[in-house]
């Protein structure tokens, strides 16, 4: 189990160094000049090339990059352009709020598609299958910002029965109640579309792991049905389960930006929603290079899930 | 044929698959009997019904095939009767089963000790370490070498000959009264199929079960086997003990099949097929005896009667008017 | 925000999709069998109807407009659907919502179908490339792809149309460029699978050349279950590309797409809720019909697939 997981830590390498060299470039690359954004308009030429220099503009492509690697490597995320403060800073409440926000949309997009796929699949083609597929691929196809809104306009406007926006912190004067309050509509707009996703997911692994010999064999030991399940269905159907959860798990990181910037949820989206559009560029460089840090470490970690599970996969 | 020795007696099974609004028999009112400590080998071409009737016998079928009719008593009880809890008490404890393909027959997630170990655990009461304990002294009973450090070992590290081990480990475990082997050899390589064979001949008699040996291969019935039912078409078309039914075959089918057997031993040169024709698709059986049309002996009468199996020798029954005609006639 | 699942097109997948084949349940009796892949067929040709009517509606938004799209009538604001004039009323600033919807259609199809068929051509070729060159050139082109692998795909979409000027060509590379490695990786197993399959072998041992291979064999085999992910995927990226309006990043006033119109509307909440509902609903519905033609198609393409 440990040569797996050097073996998966090694391949990581190379994509992180990619990943670091495509965000580096994406902020280079892009149209528009930091020098304006900073000074305004009317500055003087010889006060922008000042600030090139000690912005490092000045430098050759190649060697801002290993700057900025080792910037980065030291800990030092840089400072945000639009409001003067270090970007850790900045980034470390809005990561518990978003990873508040994932982990509540992960669990309950978890025990919907986990229910309804195991439903669907132990009664295939009956009407409650049909009914749980359709409803799956109507919530695949609605986009959480509308969706987002729609829950909105009923439960918050019409009925008034939860809050719109205002979430501010776990720490502020509401207490946890407040935020639980607040945390209903994003999560549901959140949770949905990943639900449909496992739903449709545990539907086909388990479907197809019924239908594999060895289940017949079981059932020829004598072996009751509950015990068939869990070990000789659901067991095989895991590996699957797990990667497209783990998937999930990685998208409502960044994807739960929709709903943050919907409900006004201080969270990692929402903070490069208002970054991108400031045009804050280390902030966007920290916060899209820590989504995809997590969202490859979910990957590695779903990975040992699956190894552990099936030992094939480990010597694969 | 004494009545006290029947451990298994199946009459009237009818097995069958809803297709396109039509129930379509795969097994047709199929009768054999198993007597303790002796093997019967039921013996067809693929199609035959034969897999289907193992299935039936264990009820291991999932809709749309279903046991539509008969009975299959096992020990004076009709396990069709049964409820599905009753049922599962029997599969596994009673009437054990050993498949056809040994690599998707195990569970690949789970180690080959605890797959045995289940067996036990489903029905004696024994905590788990002791169904491990008891599960490693079973492989090494089946011939499974290291047995202590093999038992922690999953099911892909193991040849096939050695899967086939483990499950047949797995169905003496219980102690059953009955072994059904479906094909047990046919997907292993030739060197270990007569180990195998073997190795379930011998476990049978040390335990005094009987074993019901399902086989497209006249071979291993000629070695296994005391009786015989030889299908065609989802229906038994004769049976007989395993003498009469090699020297004195009264069915054409039956006598075709041997001749083809005993063709390919001799020369491979002559006759890879020297019956003419395919089974019939079970949506569109013939009139009449299902084999007439492939048939060298058929006469007009085929093509109208439906040949009930009948016995023609205390030994010895058939399905086929034309034998049944000659043996009235002699 | 949806992310592909290339196993919806038919073709096993590597560590990331969710690498499922066709379960093997026994075949369902036969009536009601046949009844589904009826009642699915049906679904699929109802899909298909209705997109048209939608893309040709989009693609007449000149002659069919009661309005100009960015008309505003001051003194019709808020106006309800199912007003004299205004069948699906209008928005917060007088502007008739239907014509607004065939107008922002023209641009959310766009949106929608360009990005997928760019990419599409583009993975077909690297899969092809990757899955039949192998060695290095495949090792490269995998690792290139886990690169964007790396990042989820919608924030990786957002982030690189932020940092372009928004407007609607920014949103169509952003997609194209996200969906590449999804596309190829789908093209290359499906390159490995019909690479393995007797016929090419035998077509190799009867002297075919390598091109004549890639193009007349290989390619052919790649293709089906390619158009049935691309069709699919059009679904998938019309809600994705009206994301990325919604957040100001695509197509710019006064032109709107449905996303931006969602975003429009989302100001007058409470009072013009139709503003914001009304192109919610088309951009379910065009997805969802996209989603029903893909797995028509699927059926139609591989029978087998009809099990599940």
């Amino acid at each position: 189990m440990r040569g797996f997981l050097l073996r998966r830590l090694a391949a990581l390498v190379p994509v992180l160094i990619g990943v670091s060299v495509v965000i580096f470039l994406l902020m280079h690359l892009a149209p528009g000049d930091v020098t304006t954004t900073l000074l305004g308009p009317q500055a003087t030429e010889a006060d922008r090339v000042a600030l090139r220099r000690t912005l490092g503009l000045d430098q050759p492509v190649p060697a801002q990059y290993a700057r900025w690697v080792a910037r980065i490597a030291e800990g030092d995320l840089g400072t945000s352009v639009a409001t003067s403060r270090p970007v850790a800073a900045l980034i470390v409440p809005r990561f518990l709020n978003t990873a508040l926000l994932a982990a509540a949309s992960l669990a309950l997009a978890m025990a919907i598609g986990y229910g309804a796929g195991l439903l669907a699949a132990l009664r295939p083609r009956s009407v409650l299958d049909r009914v749980l597929t359709g409803v799956t691929l109507l919530f695949g196809s609605t986009p959480p910002f509308w969706l987002g809104l729609v829950l909105v306009l009923f439960f918050a406007l019409r009925l008034r029965w939860l809050p719109v926006s205002g979430m501010t912190d776990m720490a502020g004067e509401g207490g946890v109640l407040d935020v639980a309050r607040h945390l209903v509509l994003p999560t549901v707009t959140t949770a949905l579309g990943p639900a449909a996703i496992i739903t449709r997911l545990v539907r086909s692994s388990v479907l197809e792991a019924i239908g594999r010999p060895h289940v017949r064999v079981a059932r020829a030991k004598g072996l009751g049905r509950g015990a068939l399940l869990r070990r000789h269905v659901i067991l095989n159907a895991l590996p699957p389960i797990m990667t497209i959860t783990g998937l999930q798990l990685g998208y409502l990181l960044g994807g739960a930006l929709f709903s943050e910037v919907v409900f006004a949820w201080p969270g990692l989206g929402s903070l490069l929603y208002d970054s991108i559009t400031a045009r804050d560029t280390p902030v966007v460089q920290a916060t899209t290079l820590l989504i995809a840090l997590l969202f490859v470490l979910v990957n590695v970690l779903v990975d040992l899930v699956n190894a552990a599970l099936d030992p094939r996969l480990k010597e694969s | 044929m004494d009545g006290s020795d029947i451990v298994l007696e199946v009459k009237d099974l009818v097995t069958t698959v809803k297709m396109g609004g039509h129930e379509v028999r795969l097994v047709d009112r199929v009768s054999f009997t198993l007597r303790r400590g002796r093997t019967t080998a039921i013996v067809g071409e693929s199609g035959s019904g034969k897999t289907m009737t193992a299935l039936s016998l264990l009820r291991l079928l999932e809709p749309p095939v279903r046991v539509a009719g008969g009975t299959v008593r096992y020990l004076g009880r009709d396990l069709l009767a049964l409820t599905e809890r009753q049922m599962a008490e029997v599969r596994g404890a009673r009437i054990a089963m050993v498949f056809q393909d040994p690599l998707a027959s195990l569970n690949p997630v789970l180690r080959i000790g605890f797959q045995i170990a289940e067996t036990l655990r489903a029905h004696r009461k024994m905590t788990r370490a002791e169904a491990e304990r008891r599960a490693v002294e079973l492989l090494r009973h089946v011939g499974v070498p290291d047995a202590d450090a093999r038992a922690m070992d999953y099911p892909h590290h193991f040849s096939g000959g050695m899967r086939q081990r483990v499950l047949i480990a797995s169905a003496i475990s219980c102690g059953p009264e009955v072994i059904i082997a479906d094909e047990p050899t046919t997907a292993l390589d030739v060197t270990v199929q007569a180990k195998i064979l073997h190795l379930l001949d011998d476990l049978r008699q040390e335990a005094e079960a009987s074993l019901l040996l399902i086989t497209h291969d006249l071979g291993v019935v000629a070695a296994m086997a005391d009786d015989v039912a030889v299908m065609y078409a989802g229906r038994v078309i004769e049976q007989a003990d395993v003498d009469t039914l090699f020297h004195a075959p009264r069915h054409p089918y039956t006598r075709a099949l041997l001749a083809c057997a005993i063709n390919l031993e001799d020369d491979r040169n002559t006759a890879l097929e020297p019956i003419a024709g395919a089974p019939p698709d079970p949506r569109r059986r013939p009139s009449g005896c299902p084999f007439h049309p492939r048939c060298p002996d058929a006469i007009p009468d085929c093509r109208r009667i439906d040949p009930p199996l009948e016995a023609v020798s205390a030994q010895q029954s058939v399905a086929c008017i034309v034998a049944q005609r000659a043996m009235a006639d002699a | 925000m949806v992310p592909p699942d290339t196993a919806h097109a038919g073709v096993g997948e590597g560590e990331r999709s969710d690498g499922v084949g066709a379960p093997a349940i026994p075949p369902a009796s036969g009536r009601r069998w046949r009844i589904a892949a009826f009642a699915r067929d049906r679904a699929a040709f109802a899909a298909a109807l209705f997109l048209v009517l939608v893309a040709g509606a989009a693609l007449l938004a000149p002659l069919l407009s009661p309005y100009d799209p960015a008309a505003a009538d001051n003194l019709l604001r808020y106006a309800p659907p199912g007003t004299a004039g205004h069948l699906l009323g209008t928005d917060a600033q007088g502007r008739d919502m239907l014509s607004r919807l065939l107008w922002g259609g023209r641009v959310s199809l766009v949106v929608g179908i360009v990005p997928v068929m760019v990419a599409s051509a583009t993975g077909l070729a690297l899969g092809l490339l990757a899955g039949t060159a192998g060695g290095w050139t495949d090792q490269v082109i995998m690792r290139l792809l886990d690169v964007v692998f790396a990042f989820p795909m919608v924030l990786l979409a957002i982030a690189i149309a932020g940092v372009l000027r928004p407007g609607v060509w920014t949103e169509v590379i952003s997609i194209t460029v996200v969906l590449i490695p999804y596309v190829g990786r789908l093209a290359r197993t499906a390159t490995l699978l019909v690479a393995s399959m007797p016929f090419i072998e035998a077509a190799r041992a009867a002297g075919a050349t390598r091109t004549a291979l890639l193009l007349r064999y290989v390619t052919p085999g790649v293709l089906p279950p390619l158009l049935v992910y691309a069709t699919t995927l059009v679904g998938l990226m019309i809600v994705v590309g009206s994301g990325l309006s919604f957040l100001g990043l695509g197509v710019q006033p006064p032109a709107s797409d449905w996303g931006a119109m969602v975003s429009e509307g989302r100001i007058v909440l409470r009072r013009a809720p139709h503003a914001t509902v009304l192109p919610g609903i088309v951009i379910v519905a065009v997805s969802l019909a996209f989603s029903f033609l893909g797995d028509g198609l699927r059926d139609a393409l591989d029978p087998r697939s009809r099990r599940r």
